[in-house]
Parts: structure tokens; C-alpha cells; sequence
């Protein structure tokens, strides 16, 4: 199976709240998908998710939060991920989870390429990976 | 952009983005994927590879990360290989051995690295091989492999680790279970995981059984684990390292390595030459006219296949 290219994306559950049935609903549709999805659980801090990305060298990272620390977690995540040289032009992020339409635009500012809220369709998640994943830039070796 | 020469030359100088990056084109088997291996073989070959095998909900995992804590504690540098199962439906995989291993990610000397098996059987993903070979390279003390939820038959890693171990768990099938062949006869150090469930004590007198009773001079060592507390896992490294030990200063630890690399070999080169022969008689339509006859029964399976391979010059050297 030579050259046999896989969507790889890491699903994670940044800060305190336990609710991860979003997340686990996400995960397993893009595994439908045919995408290969790792899965952290909850409870991650920013560094063990870019960790996680890092080692897993994944192309799509998708965060999912519900305690409303959205504003102070995600920067996080994304600082944590250029302290490992891993920069949000290489790597799909999105997010979902209850996030007020106010902070969309400013979140987008710091690298989010979309946020899904709830009701969502994971059929519009799996285009929006797909899509992304056809017109994205070639990787450096 | 970097090529894959510099990328190798940053994985010696211990850079872990490029390991990552390298462990990607391997998984996908480039032609990128293939150079880098063969720049890392050579540099390969000081960590001590384990894999640890067992059927799906023994505890592999939860060991993995146990094995992995105390190995740490010992100030040994780590690499971690799990593999979960692609779905034959939809190609997808949902890998969450990090779900067990979440304190070990704050860890910069473990590497954990997930794989899903992308339709290979044995146990292991298809580039299993070349995936450790480059935490091997990168330097890590230890290289952990961690299979797919395996039965009775899935052998495959024993021809890669150095040391396999096969867990089991109390009230999963009588002794007969385990005298079958296979599973059971590629471990180095069988472990009773979940001891502290009931019966735990019977199955390892019944494998004892089983062991005193299979020839050879080395008796396999039998240990105890409840890897959720921590139990056992002290002595299981002891046992890790003693059969180490061991198989780096005997023959029958040469027997060993050089019947690994010629199952290496010969599994690479079988792929190959299958995948020429798909590609050569999918374009020429050979392929489905012997399926055809094969399935109106005008020509059965042996005969097919002779005719697939007769004329063809796959055996030559290219």
C-alpha cells in the first residue's frame, strides 16, 4: 500500500468539564469518515494536547469545550503548539462546544478555522475536514 | 523545504518534530518513508523492543502504562507503539490507548506514538517494523509495542520484539485454551493480569503446568500483575531485564534475531511481489478473467492461480 495517505486528527477535551459525549460523538463520525482519530479523553491541559499532536503528527486538531473557559484555554493551545514549531497554517483547528457567537471572530483571529455550536450536522464536520484536507498546501517533508 | 536526509540528520540530534514527521512517512510507506529507513537501520538496534500481546480487555494498555512508569522511575527513555484496529467498513480507526496513558504526555522521554492496523492481520499495523526502528534510531532506551486486541493466532510481533510478552487474564478459558498453539508459544514472560480477581492463582498453577511440560531448557516465567495498582510491575521489569540479559549473550538469542529478520524479509518481499502481481494483471484484466472462471467453477482455485504466476518473470531480479 504504498502512499497511502490517511487523514490523522486528534479530538481533545481541554479544562475541567466532563462532558465529553460531543467529543466522543465528533470522533466516531469522522472515523465513519474513514479518518484515523486519536482520541485523549478529557481533563487535558494546552501542553498535553500539542503534545499529543506533536507525537502524533496529526493534520486536524478538533478541541471541545462546554465550561466556558474557551477564551482562556484556546489561545493557550495554540501558544502551546508553536512552542513545539508546530504553526496554525499546517494544521487544521476547530472547535465546538457551547461558545458564544461574540468570541467566534476573535478566536478565528488566533488561528481557529471554524466553530461548530451545537446542532451541528457531523456531516458539515466531515465536509469541512475533507474540504480542508483536498486544497491544503503540501507538507514539508 | 526539508528533505528527508535533513530530517534524519535532526531525528540523531534528537529532535522529536522530526521523529514525528519521519514516523508518518514510514506509516504511509513513501518512497521518502523508505530512504529515511534506510538511513536509520544501520543506526538502530540499542533499545531493548518489547511487545506485549494479549486479547482485547486484558489490561494491555493500562500494563503498557504501568511498564512505562516504572521504566521511567528506572531513568531508562521510552517509546511507546500502540495499536488499535482500522474498521474493514469504513477504513476509519478510533485509536485511545493515550486515554490510559495521559500522565506519561507532560513526559519528554516518552514517545507515544498510535497506529491503527490499516487492514493487516498478526496483531500489528503494516510499518509496525519501520516505526520502531526509528524510536530505536532516535535513541530510546526501550521500545514498548503494544498490539491490537489478538486471539489465538496473532504471532506477528514476536518476529519484531526482543522480548514478547502475553497477558492474560483470569476466567478467560480453561487450560485447554492456552495449550493451543500459538499465542502461547511466543511468550517470553506469560503475566496473570488482574490478580486480583478471582481464580487468578488457579490460572497461573495452570500455566505453570503448561510450561513445566513444554520442552526446552528455559521455563517461561509466569508473573502475577494488577496493573491498575501498580502490582507486580517491579518484578515483571526484573524478569524484562534477565531475559535481556540473556538473549544478548546466547546463541539461541542469535537464532533468534537472525529468524526475525528473515520473517522481515521474506514478509516484505512476499507483499511486494503481491502487489506487482495485483498491479500487473489488474491492467491487463488476467487477474478477472481467472475470478470469473474460478466463480462459474470452469477452473479451481489452483489452477488459477498457476496460470496467474506461470509466464510471469516476477522471480527475476529487477
Amino acid at each position: 500500500m504504498a502512499g497511502d495517505e490517511k487523514i490523522r486528527v486528534l479530538i481533545a477535551k481541554p479544562g475541567l468539564d466532563g462532558h465529553d459525549r460531543g467529543a466522543k460523538v465528533v470522533a466516531r463520525a469522522l472515523r465513519d469518515a474513514g479518518m484515523e482519530v486519536i482520541y485523549t479523553g478529557i481533563r487535558q491541559t494546552p501542553e498535553m494536547i500539542a503534545e499529543a499532536a506533536l507525537q502524533e503528527d496529526v493534520d486536524v486538531i478538533g478541541l471541545s469545550i462546554l465550561s466556558g473557559a474557551h477564551m482562556e484555554l484556546f489561545p493557550r493551545v495554540v501558544k502551546a503548539l508553536r512552542d513545539r514549531d508546530i504553526n496554525a497554517d499546517e494544521v487544521l483547528l476547530f472547535a465546538g462546544g457551547i461558545i458564544p457567537d461574540a468570541d467566534i471572530e476573535p478566536l478565528k483571529k488566533t488561528g481557529f478555522q471554524a466553530i461548530f455550536g451545537p446542532g451541528t450536522s457531523t456531516q458539515d464536520v466531515i465536509k469541512f475536514v475533507r474540504e480542508w484536507a483536498a486544497t491544503r498546501p503540501a507538507r514539508a517533508t | 523545504m526539508p528533505t528527508v536526509e535533513d530530517l534524519v540528520e535532526r531525528l540523531f540530534a534528537g529532535n522529536r518534530r522530526a521523529l514525528s514527521r519521519l514516523l508518518t512517512l514510514i506509516e504511509n510507506d513513501t518512497p521518502e518513508g523508505r530512504r529515511a529507513l534506510r538511513l536509520l537501520y544501520p543506526r538502530s538496534g540499542g533499545a531493548h523492543t518489547i511487545g506485549l500481546t494479549g486479547s482485547a480487555g486484558s489490561g494491555k494498555s493500562t500494563l503498557s502504562g504501568a511498564i512505562a512508569r516504572e521504566m521511567r522511575r528506572r531513568s531508562r527513555t521510552l517509546g511507546i507503539v500502540a495499536i488499535d484496529p482500522t474498521s474493514p467498513f469504513s477504513q476509519g480507526a478510533l485509536l485511545g490507548d493515550r486515554i490510559r496513558m495521559q500522565d506519561l504526555t507532560s513526559d519528554a522521554e516518552v514517545f507515544l506514538r498510535s497506529m491503527a492496523t490499516r487492514g493487516n492481520l498478526g496483531g500489528l499495523a503494516p510499518a509496525t517494523a519501520g516505526v520502531v526502528t526509528a524510536m530505536d534510531a532516535f535513541g530510546k532506551d526501550v521500545v514498548l509495542v503494544e498490539t491490537v486486541g489478538a486471539g489465538q493466532d496473532e504471532v506477528e510481533v514476536a518476529a519484531m520484539a526482543d522480548t514478547t510478552v502475553v497477558v492474560l487474564t483470569p476466567g478467560s478459558g480453561d487450560d485447554v485454551q492456552a495449550m493451543k498453539a500459538g499465542i502461547m508459544e511466543i511468550a517470553d514472560i506469560l503475566v496473570v493480569n488482574k490478580c486480583d480477581l478471582p481464580n487468578a492463582d488457579l490460572l497461573a498453577r495452570q500455566l505453570a503446568s503448561i510450561v513445566d511440560a513444554a520442552p526446552g531448557e528455559r521455563k517461561t516465567p509466569i508473573l502475577k500483575t494488577a496493573a491498575t495498582q501498580s502490582d507486580g510491575i517491579e518484578a515483571l521489569l526484573d524478569a524484562l531485564d534477565a531475559h535481556r540479559t540473556q538473549i544478548a549473550e546466547s546463541k539461541a538469542g542469535d537464532a533468534h534475531r537472525r529468524a526475525q529478520a528473515r520473517h522481515q524479509v521474506l514478509a516484505l518481499a512476499r507483499q511486494r511481489l503481491i502487489d506487482r502481481l495485483v498491479a500487473r494483471h489488474t491492467s491487463d484484466g488476467r487477474l478477472d478473467a481467472l475470478v470469473a472462471q474460478v466463480a462459474r467453477r470452469e477452473l479451481d482455485p489452483h489452477s488459477a492461480a498457476d496460470v496467474l504466476i506461470a509466464d510471469d518473470d516476477l522471480p527475476r531480479m529487477s
